[in-house]
């Protein structure tokens, strides 16, 4: 296999992702046009050399269907020869391209791959474009569909968090995000947003808040109590009969964010970092896309990073810094539970709870933030993963050059 | 010929339904072919001004016929049957000309089905005429175009709860919902009001036949029908455990249905019709709830002679929750009731009782405020024997004990007619001997009613050994009268209903006692389709009453020089009552807690006194247990001459305690299975469970000469 490196890392700024949010008034696919401009202009790139755009988008219906890969590379102005696809690994889509531009790289068939993700979750909203599980009764019955929340409640449950634990790990979650952002650690990935006359719309992560405390979310109301008491905690409980009840113990504050934002990384093989005069940043050592058990739903980081682990020889104590997607509080503690990590490895610069996890693009910001933590740290490995809808999870696994 | 067609000289058609030789009209092959006729007429007719569909029975359709759904096996058979009817029916509709439905009488199912595919719908007002698509309540689903017209008449969510409940109404209630248009007094305002919409309406058409057409409401894609779609199997789930294909496949009609144009949509529907039609589920409730329950009212199980009579007056002897049900119902039925309790007031508490029963019809427009007050009157209360003179039947429902059920039933003998009957409604001491304290034994009977009498279907019927054929008779025609469902069964410990019932719970303790995780073991009661899980029904009984008839059942055993038999569930009782103080829902302790504001849950130390089996069960040999332990307890009532017919097995095992109707009670759950396979199964679960699963000799004879319980 060839080896895969990542040469470069850039994100826009999450935006809250309601219509009072910075980014509400951006298309999509203006998200992405300045991070092209970025990766071009930073690496001085000879955009014919890119042989292919792979995106990730969770909710790829109106302006961010289409396939909006190619259309962002034309209207970027690179050029014509790069081709675009978009790819659907819900949560993970971003990691997931990531992990498709290294496969296409270390088979050999390609030597310079750009991977990453877009998402306005203000202006396409979540599970608007349905889909069988969701929306087809039969299918979703058959396979006893329940909300995110509810799997994650269930998790919870299971795992006998308290809903005390679950607010002071999204306090803390606040609370390193912060100080990542004051101390500049997002500094070098993030490319400010502006508009056609140069002014900024957005420059920095917007949904930090730094005062929140485990006690000021104490009394946020349970999100998925009502939908688990109209029937899917039963859904739930048709998996795991020996409960008797779901807690319903996550709310907005320890939940990831809604939020709008993009994110692009640039994979490429050895020889061509050198003809272009590229540093390799990172080299990807293993990857893995995993399926799990679908009501439950959101525990597949632990199994995926297993796997990942497994392909790159290593194992989780080798492992200096973890992202663990923050989408539900509790899918974080489950997989560090499982993986016997300890905390201060994980999500050191605070995670979705805080910043926002605007869904296609997360895991290729992700990789950025892991790739840049590492450098400043001066450390060696770092592990990527999501947990995935319908029950699945994909990690990737980088070592530092 | 089974359709009239005749013209007149405005050239209007009228189509009248009158198959002969029947009392009502059904869909099937007798009516496909006139009906086609019928229509390849009209098609035919030059100058048609347009056509009033109507009956000359008393009901106007009432739906399909249920021989013909019921013998068929072969899928392609049933789609094109399907197939067949829907596409007359849409020639109707799309005639070109004004198609009035007249609903002189009930349209029920393809009855409704068919008048939905006309333009207009007018229905005399009756209120005994029945509007709706009963299809689910057999297993069924509406497979003429009920599952695609009905949501494009009224919207996705307005539709689909009458789709999944079957509900029926009366033409007040359909035309507020939109099922009708048009209510008329008199037939001949009917045909009139018939007439003038045709002459006001040349050229109508389906809204889903005009281009542009709109869901009213709003198509599956509207974010609120989505979120609808996405919750709704969750919220049957919890109705139905996933044990009724029938409303499963009714969502998928109406959300499928909803993608595609009207004719593509139908055919769909065929679909989902044809796989209902061949469900071992269709087939057993409509074994169990259409041939046997109306074997039952035709009086199966009642003697032939003497013929058919009619209870006047009835006493009823202690005014508590079962005295005060039975007088409710009783005088609901018309008949003239004396509610006797020790004091004047504790009957008027009765009476009380079932005056807030009767309010509640009144608020759910189920009576008039002046049928209340009639039904009222008719109850008398008292506390003087004396006034129980000229009943034909006294109902005894005073406390189970011997000497008081002894003492009231001398004391309302002294007063009653020799002819007059004499019942006791007790639900666990033994008939023949209570009837010991009778001066007429042979007038004496078991009449076992369940709580809450209101609503439920059931009275068990005790045959005492003395209790005479003329007796039995005039209870079982008391029962109809009261518009319950009777069986009758011969006097044993536990008679029929209690005893299979006890079976069910037993077993929820006997797995608790193996390490079963009890939350897992409620679930598999209520996944197997049973109302309640077998702790929080024993809870319900309470535990006291079973340690007390375990007490009861031991010292009888010891009387008669005899051990008796030992159930694992008897530590299980022992341990809650006795070690534990926990005897159930009415002292707010048993298995369950019951606090005051929420709802029960399983008491948290359960697990310390009945630790968890480090390997748990799967829930589907849960499932199995507690459903073959009640069906092997059948077949031997059944073997014992404790029940003498299978549908008396199967609706009281449905009735009386909720057995899932889908399987069509205890005995039909054997049929479904094989009786082979059963037999062998539950030798298998003998030899791991105990000699309580033995399968009984008289089923391993019926399965070896392949012959099912029928």
């Amino acid at each position: 296999m060839t080896e895969a490196y990542i040469y470069d890392a850039v994100r826009t700024p999450r935006g809250k992702g309601k219509k009072d949010g910075s980014l509400h008034e951006v298309k999509p696919i203006d998200l992405l046009t300045p991070l092209f401009g970025a990766l071009r202009e930073r690496n001085n790139l000879d955009t014919a050399k890119v042989e292919d755009v792979v995106l990730g988008c969770v909710t790829p219906i109106g302006e961010q269907g289409g396939n909006i890969a190619r259309i962002a590379v034309l209207y970027a102005g690179w050029d014509q020869a790069v081709p675009g696809q978009t790819l659907n690994r819900f949560c993970a889509s971003g990691l997931e391209a990531v992990n498709l531009a290294a496969a296409k790289v270390g088979s050999g068939q390609e030597d310079l791959v750009v991977a990453g993700g877009v998402e306005s979750m203000s202006r396409i909203k979540m599970s608007s474009d349905g889909g069988a599980w969701f929306l087809d009764p039969r299918i979703n019955g058959d396979t006893a569909f329940i909300p995110q929340g509810v799997s994650a409640d269930l998790i919870a449950t299971l795992e006998g968090f308290p809903r005390a634990e679950l607010d002071a790990f999204a306090a803390r979650s606040h609370r390193k995000a912060a100080h990542a952002r004051d101390n500049g650690h997002f500094d070098n990935s993030l490319i400010p947003v502006r508009d056609l006359n140069g002014l900024p719309i957005l420059e920095v992560d917007e949904t930090i808040r730094p005062e929140t405390t485990p006690e000021s979310i104490a009394k946020l109301k349970p999100s998925f109590q009502m939908p688990g008491e109209m029937g899917f905690d039963l859904h739930a409980r048709r998996k795991y009969p020996q409960l008797e009840r779901i807690e319903h113990v996550h709310h907005a504050g320890n939940s990831s964010g809604i939020v709008d934002g993009a994110a692009l990384t640039l994979i490429g093989n050895g020889r061509i970092g050198e003809e272009l005069g590229l540093r390799p940043r990172a080299r990807i050592r293993g990857y893995a896309a995993v399926g799990d058990e679908p009501t439950i739903m959101l525990t597949g980081p632990a199994p995926a990073s297993r796997k990942a682990l497994g392909k790159a020889g290593l194992t989780a104590g080798d492992i200096d810094l973890w992202e663990i997607n923050e989408a539900f509080a509790a899918v974080v503690l489950k997989a560090q539970r499982e993986l016997g990590i300890d905390e201060d490895r994980i999500n050191v610069n605070g995670g979705a709870i805080a910043l926002g996890h605007p869904l296609g693009a997360t895991g290729a910001m992700l990789l950025g933030t892991a790739v840049d933590e590492l450098e400043r740290r001066d450390k060696q490995f770092a592990l990527v993963t999501l947990c995935v809808g319908a029950g699945m999870g994909v990690a990737t696994v980088i070592e530092r050059i | 010929m089974a359709i009239r067609y005749e013209i007149d000289e405005r050239q209007i058609v009228t189509l009248t339904l009158d198959m002969e030789g029947r009392s009502a009209n059904v869909l099937g092959r007798e009516l496909m072919e006139p009906f086609s006729k019928a229509i390849a007429d009209l098609e035919a007719e030059q100058a048609l001004a347009g056509v009033i569909l109507t009956s000359a029975k008393k009901d106007f359709l009432a739906g399909a016929d249920i021989d013909q759904i019921f013998a068929m096996t072969e899928a392609a058979q049933v789609m094109e049957m399907a197939e067949a009817f829907k596409s007359l029916a849409r020639r109707l509709e799309t005639l070109g000309k004004p198609v009035v439905a007249a609903l002189n009488g009930s349209a029920l199912g393809g009855g409704l089905e068919l008048a939905l595919a006309c333009h207009h719908r007018i229905v005399l007002s009756n209120p005994r005429i029945k509007i709706g698509l009963p299809e689910v309540k057999l297993g069924l689903l509406p497979g003429g175009g009920g599952t695609q017209r009905l949501p494009r008449m009224l919207g996705l969510k307005e539709a689909l709860p009458l789709l999944l409940e079957g509900r029926e109404m009366n033409p007040e209630a359909a035309l507020q919902r939109g099922l009708v248009d048009e209510i008329a007094e008199t037939p001949e305002a009917m045909m009139a009001a018939a007439r003038a919409w045709i002459e006001a309406n040349r050229h109508p058409a389906k809204p889903w036949d005009v281009k542009g057409f709109r869901w009213p409401g709003g198509d599956s894609k509207k974010p609120d029908n989505a979120q609808m779609w996405a919750i709704a199997p969750a919220m049957l789930y919890q109705k139905s455990r996933g044990n009724y294909p029938a409303a499963k496949n009714i969502l998928s009609c109406v959300y499928e249905g909803s993608w595609v144009d009207f004719d593509t949509a139908c055919r769909i529907e065929s679909r989902y019709f044809t796989h209902c039609v061949v469900s071992p589920q269709a087939k057993n409730m409509i074994t169990a709830l259409w041939y046997q329950l109306n074997g039952i009212k035709k009086g199966g199980s009642r003697p032939s002679e003497p013929a058919r009579q009619q209870v006047r007056k009835v006493g009823v002897l202690g005014a508590g929750m079962m005295g005060a049900g039975i007088a409710d119902v009783a005088a609901r039925a018309g008949i003239d009731v004396v509610l006797k309790d020790v004091t004047k007031s504790q009957a008027e508490k009765g009476k009380d009782v079932a005056r807030a029963q009767l309010e509640k019809r009144v608020r759910r427009n189920k009576m008039t405020a002046e049928e209340r007050e009639a039904v009222l009157a008719r109850i008398l209360t008292t506390d003087h024997a004396a006034d129980l003179q000229g009943c034909d039947l006294v109902i005894e429902a005073v406390f189970e004990d011997r000497e008081l059920k002894a003492k009231v039933t001398a004391e309302a003998e002294a007063r009653i007619d020799e002819q007059a009957i004499f019942a006791s409604n007790t639900s666990t001491l033994p008939i023949t001997g209570l009837a010991k304290a009778s001066k007429r034994p042979g007038n004496f009977i078991g009449l076992h009613f369940f709580s809450p009498v209101s609503a439920m279907p059931l009275v068990e019927i005790i045959k005492g050994e003395e209790t005479s054929q003329e007796t039995l008779a005039k209870a079982f025609d008391f029962v109809l009268q009261i518009r319950k469902t009777p069986i009758v069964v011969n006097d044993s410990r536990g008679f029929y209903t209690s005893r299979v019932f006890s079976t069910y719970v037993q077993e929820g303790m006997a797995l608790l006692r193996e390490g079963q995780h009890p939350a897992a073991l409620e679930a598999a009661g209520l996944d197997a389709g049973m109302p309640v899980g077998p702790l929080a029904l024993t809870d319900e009984v309470s535990l006291s009453l079973i340690h007390h008839i375990l007490e009861q059942t031991r010292r009888d055993f010891e009387a008669e020089g005899r051990e008796a038999p030992e159930h694992p569930a008897d530590a299980v009782v022992y341990t809650m009552v006795d070690r534990l103080d926990r005897v159930g829902k009415k002292a707010g302790a048993g298995f369950y807690d019951y606090p005051e504001n929420g709802a029960k849950h399983l008491w948290p130390e359960l697990r310390k006194h009945f630790p968890q089996a480090e390997q748990q069960l799967p829930q589907a040999e849960v499932i199995e247990r507690l459903m073959f332990i009640q069906a092997i307890e059948t077949v031997r009532c059944m073997e014992e001459g404790v029940l003498n017919s299978v549908a008396d097995a199967n609706l009281g095992s449905i009735f009386g305690w909720g057995f899932p109707p889908f399987k069509g009670g205890t005995l039909q759950f054997i049929n479904d299975y094989g009786l082979s396979e059963f037999a062998a199964r539950a030798e298998a679960l003998a030899a791991r469970w105990g000699d309580r699963f033995l399968p009984p000799a008289s089923l391993k004879e019926k399965a070896s000469a392949g012959a099912t319980f029928a």
